[in-house]
């Protein structure tokens, strides 16, 4: 016996083949959806994986740092380290801004990292180029995704940085590229008030009688130094002594300290599970739409492509082919539209994804299952054309 | 031969007794066929005419098994197919394997090559690709279109069409052929062709072939005629022309 269906399509080549592409940017967007979800979570991933700690120090009752701002004075650290089983203990900030450099601004997270030996946690753990900040100021290492290159000043806040390392799969939850700095300067640059701003807060402190004291000229001094001094970070990144579980130190922490401290089980769940669920919640729901949308195209091409050989299937319902022979045709060529559909979509999908400017993650699992619900709607869709197709009448085609 | 009711009556070919058909029901319902008598030996074939509305088609299609004929009986060789219901169980069998249909239209299998458009039959009956197609080009050749035995439906002619549709239904041998219309859409020369094509086809199969037709060119080729009006039959002698030398369509 003869395929009839792949008859028809080679017949029919070029129009399938269209049919087929059509379908195919189709599913190719909606495994791009999914990549973007899978993207955020690997961002995320990669973010807490990066920054080296096993446990989180944050603002009592807060989400932070990257969930909700955290603030502690910068020298939490120190008592953190006193803690049984905490080996590191270093202090970071995160600061989303702009960063600018020839003239353009490039959105980044500036991270303020603080000085210590290699493997301290909040240091990129590898380099692509170039070399660690090692000057305690005006030094940065970027994300290769800001563009910017070694050699590079690129400008925060008030002061002029210069590239001198390079690093990469560096980004925030949000997808924006890093750049790390050292500490000092992050917290001027997230703290600090511009030059107006502190003439007139001396200004305002001189006035106040209380600070001004006749006699005591060393007050005011005082009081000064202590408001210009920036003593905030967002959170303590800190790492344990092998042996020690993450649960008991954290609960050491929180018990003795008053913060509060995340594991990375914890973290990655506040992560994923509120600072991504909106986005995720969107993309589910343009990829229920893309599925419907998909398979109203297959049904829709499907039948069309039966109701046009209505006078064939009279024929052959009338020389005796079989009801299931020519459901199977119908369906066998829905399949068809599926996997070239698919497979063009696979391969757009993985061809576009480099130029998203967020990261894209197609996995091997999405396609998988991407490929069954393709099926599964093909077969779905080539339902209605089967329907109408068993319904012709064979004496259709003797006519009047 | 007259049309007989005498069922006890050796048969081959075909054997139709007080058919009757009323489509519909209550007010509505029409009585296309209010009692046909009719008989077609193997070899012979057979003139259908009679105006429009008259039951020729609705007489194809309960031969045809795709309509239920409300009354009456039919047999086909030795088979009582129709006795006031259907005797055979599997009519797609019996359409497939007994009964071949040539159209007004060619009808044929637009994304099939002309040979598979033959060979789809025996195919269809479980006999292999290569046996299936064999027999297809023998039929081709005889009607003198195996020249033609690659090409698709779209780059033939109409006549060539009408030919390959006619292969088409001869190839299971089935020992009876309905024709409705099928000089039609022809030119005369054309028309011509294909029915001595039935004939000789008839002759040589021993088919008992079944014509309708309201073509005037064709109409005195026939030996034997059966005038259809008002739902009943009436058989006619005809003149029963020898159609000159091969006309190619
Ligand atoms: N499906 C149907 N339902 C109801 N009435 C029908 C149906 N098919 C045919 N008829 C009626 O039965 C009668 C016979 O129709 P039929 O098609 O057999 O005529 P015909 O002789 O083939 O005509 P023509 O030469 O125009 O093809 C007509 O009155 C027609 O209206
Ligand atoms: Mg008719």
């Amino acid at each position: 016996m003869i395929n009839l269906a792949g008859r028809d399509i080679l017949h029919d080549g070029p129009k399938f083949a269209l049919t087929g592409l059509g379908l195919g940017l189709l599913i190719g967007v909606t495994l791009s959806m999914a990549g973007v979800y899978r993207g955020m979570i690997a961002d995320g991933r990669a973010l807490l994986d990066n920054s080296g700690a096993e446990l989180w120090v944050v603002q009592q009752e807060t989400l932070g740092p990257y969930a909700e701002p955290s603030s502690l004075y910068d020298d939490a650290y120190r008592s953190v380290l006193t803690v049984p089983g905490v080996a590191q203990a270093a202090n970071v900030t995160y600061l989303t801004m702009q960063v600018r450099s020839n003239g353009n601004d490039v959105r980044a997270m500036v991270v303020g990292v603080a000085p210590g030996p290699a493997g301290t946690p909040g240091w990129p753990p590898y380099l692509v180029a170039g070399r660690q900040v090692t000057r305690s100021h005006y030094e940065a290492v970027a994300d290769i995704a800001t563009g910017f290159r070694i050699g590079d000043r690129i400008g925060i806040r008030r002061h002029e940085y210069t590239v001198v390392g390079l690093t990469r799969r560096m980004v925030s939850s949000g997808g924006d590229p890093m750049v790390f700095i050292p500490l000092k300067d992050a917290q001027d640059a997230q703290f600090l008030k511009d030059n107006d701003a502190i003439l007139q807060g001396r200004r305002r402190t001189a006035e106040n009688p209380a600070f001004n004291r006749a006699g005591s000229p060393a007050v005011l001094d005082a009081v000064i130094a202590s408001q210009s001094v920036s003593r905030s970070v967002n959170a303590v990144l800190v790492t344990l002594e092998p042996g020690h579980s993450p649960d008991n130190v954290a609960s050491t922490i929180e018990r003795w300290k008053r913060f509060t401290v995340y594991t990375r089980a914890q973290m990655e769940a506040i992560l994923v599970g509120k600072l991504i669920a909106t986005a995720a919640k969107q993309i589910g729901m343009f990829l229920v739409i893309l599925a419907i949308v998909s398979a109203a195209i297959v049904a829709f091409i499907i039948y069309t492509m039966t109701l046009g050989k209505i006078r064939e299937i009279a024929v052959l319902k009338l020389i005796g082919t079989k009801n299931r022979t020519i459901a199977g045709m119908i369906m066998q060529q829905a399949l068809a539209l599926g996997v070239i559909g698919f497979v063009v979509g696979k391969i757009a999908a993985t061809f576009w994804a480099p130029f998203f400017p967020k990261y894209v993650l197609l996995m091997p699992r999405d396609s998988l299952i991407g490929f069954f619900v393709v099926m599964v709607i093909c077969v779905l869709a080539s339902l209605i054309a089967i329907r109408a197709a068993l319904r012709v009448d064979p004496a259709e085609a003797i006519g009047g | 031969m007259s049309s007989s009711t005498n069922a006890q009556m050796p048969t081959e070919g075909i054997l139709i007794e007080g058919l009757t058909k009323r489509y519909g029901k209550g007010d509505t319902a029409v009585d296309a066929l209010k009692g046909v008598d009719m008989y077609v030996a193997p070899g012979e074939v057979v003139g259908l005419i009679g105006p429009s509305g008259s039951g020729k088609s609705t007489l194809l299609k309960c031969l045809g098994a795709v309509i239920e004929p409300t009354s009456g009986r039919m047999t086909l060789g030795h088979d009582v197919i129709y006795d006031n219901a259907w005797k055979i169980s599997d009519l797609r069998a019996l359409r497939r394997d007994r009964i071949g249909f040539v159209f007004q239209a060619p009808y044929l299998i637009p994304f099939l090559d002309v040979t598979d458009n033959v060979a789809l039959l025996p195919m269809l009956a479980g006999v292999s690709n290569r046996e299936s197609r064999e027999r297809a080009l023998e039929l081709l050749e005889a009607l003198d279109v195996a020249h033609r035995a690659a090409a698709m439906p779209s780059q033939l002619s109409g006549g060539e069409q009408q030919r390959v549709s006619i292969a088409r239904a001869l190839v299971s041998r089935p020992p009876v052929i309905l024709a409705d219309e099928p000089t039609a859409p022809l030119d005369s020369e054309r028309a011509l062709s294909v029915i001595r094509i039935l004939h000789e086809m008839a002759h040589r199969f021993q088919t008992a072939v079944i014509v309708v037709t309201h073509d005037e060119k064709i109409i005195p080729t026939f030996k034997r005629m059966y005038h259809i009006r008002d739902g009943r039959t009436h058989e006619e002698v005809g003149e029963g022309l020898a159609i000159g030398a091969a006309t190619n369509a």
